[in-house]
């Protein structure tokens, strides 16, 4: 492996990504997957970096999944999106900023078009304005919220806390990232880094003191194709493609696992239960599976977030075994408590997958 | 007083017109931009079909361009040119002015850049090489070796690297990556025949004569295996062999396989000369980026600019036969010209047709 082809590449794949001033919209199913990630997000940039980012209630999904399910039509897309942005203008705000891929691969789509069809923009504004009276400006920055984790990795490592490295070992962890699709496979030129070896993540993996791990099926599909997933009879399609990504990292030993996208996550996590009860293979140490997290719940961990205020307690595959490693504290007779304290119960647990 | 023409570009096409303008009574100044005359053929050991060595082929035309006491200017680099009565006035870098009645430009091609295509790992991974270095090797009589020294067990061979392929903006076929490949792959079978090789292809284009021969000689007598698919991506293995994805579009099925060395067959592309010679003669560019030429199958020699004539690949991808063959050629449309044909402005059928 030569590092100096890799950062060729990624010389190339530079983008542009706004300082300040952000107009924040949440995805419609992260809040259930890892319900902490995004609320992280928004507590590191006001609290930590000084930040102004806005939320507005009425912002509403993308319909992103509806679209490339083909149940939802294009000028339909297009129109939910321009509200959008008619929301982002009404509060004064220019820079866009996604927390999901699905999303940001929406709007960058739905802008390229525009750029190219400026007749179909002027359509959506015409739907736009007959449905809502509403009327928008182009956002002048689109930047996924983990650009904005990126381009500012190195003010969060400077205010780390933890580092990724084992503290018995003094080693770095290995890390396997593992980017959405619809951040540059879409669009390779909107990703730091390009579509075929992404540095956002690897960005932060080595700020914040990890090793990132290459390994052959690093490129291949986490298994939330919506086609794959959404229609039943193909999920097996779905834990196959998962069940690829393991069996080829596996050799490599990862600690952990980090993803950016809200699908990612979510299947690389619960698959690993389903294919600890289907086969009873696990791929971490000791029967544990290889924890998953989000960018946000990492960057959390190194400024020492307590881990179950980051929703790490909603993981199927226990994060204990990287808390341990780092040597963040924890407390286990709170993992299942709710946000008010009570307990909440703890979960049935999986026959051959450890946890804990 | 002889009539003089300066010939643009010491390559194959530069030496033989330059030969053959000499032969027919012209005084010939050939411009070469490095220290020596060959070109492209000074790295190319054996060619295809008959496996001849090159140099024979070099000595033949540096043969041609002795006789005929060809004027050559090396590390020559043209600043600007200018028409004057009848011809034009072209300075050198060196301060040298040189006058002309006629421009021959043999500007030739560049080999592809390989890490353009990121997905196949050029650049990055260790045993992904171009079919150009593997030529070097042949030449320096290297053993063909992993980057840590082992016999490799299977070698595969990627056809159409930057041709015929939308996505690096070159659609055109580079005419002699198929054969050559077939070339390689025996001289590789002949230095290891204990190795595996394949050949992963789109369309196999054996056009010129003995080319389908050899191709046949490949399987038959060397077991060579031809797989019709084209590379989705290769990866690294823990090993450093190579993991590639192909569809076997025959067999109708995706397929892996781990090679230990990865030869990419780069194709051609317009030279950096040719671009910088266009601009400074006023030259114009077709829409694959050669030269264009006045007439896809009448004028293929002629420029849009009255006295100034293209030859060998500055205009598109040539063999060496079809080099040589195109090399005659202009120097006959030279000869032509400045024995007062209207070779510019020479009316075909169809202008005829028009006007009546």
């Amino acid at each position: 492996m030569k590092l100096e082809g890799k950062k060729a590449i990624w010389k190339d794949y530079q983008k542009e990504i706004a300082d300040d001033k952000y107009f924040y919209v949440r995805s419609c199913i992260r809040q259930n997957f890892f319900p902490g990630s995004e609320t992280a997000f928004i507590r590191i940039l006001r609290e930590e970096l000084g930040k102004d980012i806005f939320e507005h209630p009425c912002h509403t999904t993308c319909t992103g999944i509806g679209y490339h399910g083909d149940i939802v039509p294009l000028d339909t897309m297009m129109t939910v999106v321009a509200r959008q942005f008619a929301l982002m203008t009404e509060a004064g705000y220019e820079n866009l900023v996604p927390s999901c891929i699905t999303s940001f691969g929406i709007y960058t789509e739905v802008l390229d078009t525009w750029h190219h069809f400026p007749e179909v923009e002027a359509k959506v504004r015409d739907y736009l304005i007959k449905a809502t009276g509403r009327e928008f400006k182009i956002p002048v920055n689109i930047a996924h919220a983990s650009d904005i984790t990126y381009k500012f990795r190195k003010e969060i490592a400077a205010k780390a806390k933890y580092k990724l490295v084992n503290k018995e070992t003094g080693q770095p962890l290995k890390v396997v990232e593992h980017i959405g699709c619809h951040y540059s496979k879409m669009f390779p030129d909107k990703g730091v880094g390009g579509a075929e070896y992404p540095y956002v993540l690897v960005g932060m993996i080595e700020e914040w003191g990890g090793e990132v791990v290459d390994y052959p099926e690093r490129r291949h599909c986490c298994g939330f194709g919506f086609r794959q997933y959404l229609v039943q009879a193909n999920r097996g399609y779905s834990i196959a493609c998962s069940h690829k990504k393991f069996e080829s990292m596996e050799p490599y030993k990862p600690d952990m696992i980090i993803t950016n996208c809200p699908g990612c996550p979510m299947f690389l996590d619960k698959w690993q239960y389903a294919i600890a009860e289907m086969e009873g293979k696990t791929y971490g140490e000791n029967g544990h599976g290889i924890p998953v997290f989000t960018y946000e719940e990492v960057a959390g961990m190194v400024l020492g977030y307590n881990p179950w205020d980051l929703g790490l307690q909603t993981h199927q595959v226990s994060c204990e075994t990287v808390l341990d490693k780092i040597g963040i504290p924890y407390n286990p007779d709170e993992k299942y408590n709710g946000i008010n304290g009570i307990k909440l119960g703890v979960p049935e647990m999986p026959v051959n997958l450890k946890c804990c | 007083m002889n009539k003089k023409v300066v010939v643009i570009g010491g390559g194959i096409a530069g030496m033989e017109s330059s030969a053959h303008l000499a032969a027919l009574g012209y005084e010939v100044t050939l411009l070469e931009k490095t220290d020596k005359l060959g070109g492209h053929l000074l790295n190319w050991e054996k060619l295809f079909p008959t496996m001849r060595m090159g140099k024979e082929v070099v000595t033949f035309l540096n043969e041609g361009v002795e006789k005929g006491k060809v004027n050559v200017i090396y590390n020559a680099e043209i600043l600007n040119t200018k028409e004057i009565m009848n011809g034009f006035s072209i300075t050198l870098n060196n301060n040298i002015v040189l006058e002309s009645d006629a421009i021959l430009v043999t500007t030739g091609y560049d080999l592809f850049d390989a890490s353009k295509k990121e997905e196949y790992g050029f650049g990055i991974y260790d045993n992904v090489i171009t079919s150009a270095e593997l030529e070097e090797k042949f030449m320096k009589g290297e053993k063909i070796t992993t980057s840590d020294g082992k016999i490799p067990k299977r070698i595969g061979f990627v056809h159409c690297v930057g041709s015929r392929d939308e996505k690096v903006g070159n659609t055109y076929c580079s005419k002699v990556c198929c054969v050559t490949a077939v070339k390689q792959s025996i001289e590789i079978k002949e230095h290891l025949p204990e190795t595996d090789v394949y050949c992963f292809y789109m369309d196999l284009r054996m056009y010129g004569m003995h080319f389908e021969a050899l191709y046949r000689e490949s399987q038959e007598k060397w077991g060579v295996n031809f797989v019709r698919g084209r590379l989705s991506e290769a990866c690294e293995n823990m090993d450093g062999s190579i993991l590639v994805k192909v569809e076997d579009t025959l067999a109708g099925k995706p397929m892996k396989m781990s090679v230990d060395l990865l030869v990419l067959m780069v194709g051609f592309e317009p030279s950096l000369g040719t671009k910088k010679v266009g601009k400074i003669l006023n030259l114009q560019f077709g829409v694959n980026r050669f030269f264009k030429t006045q007439d896809q199958h009448t004028l293929t020699n002629v420029s849009n600019v009255k006295g100034i004539f293209f030859a060998g690949s500055c205009t598109g991808p040539k063999t060496i036969t079809n080099t040589i063959t195109d090399a005659r050629a202009a120097a006959s449309t030279i000869a032509n010209y400045l024995s007062g044909h209207d070779i510019h402005n020479r009316i075909m059928t169809s202008d005829i047709k028009a006007t009546v």
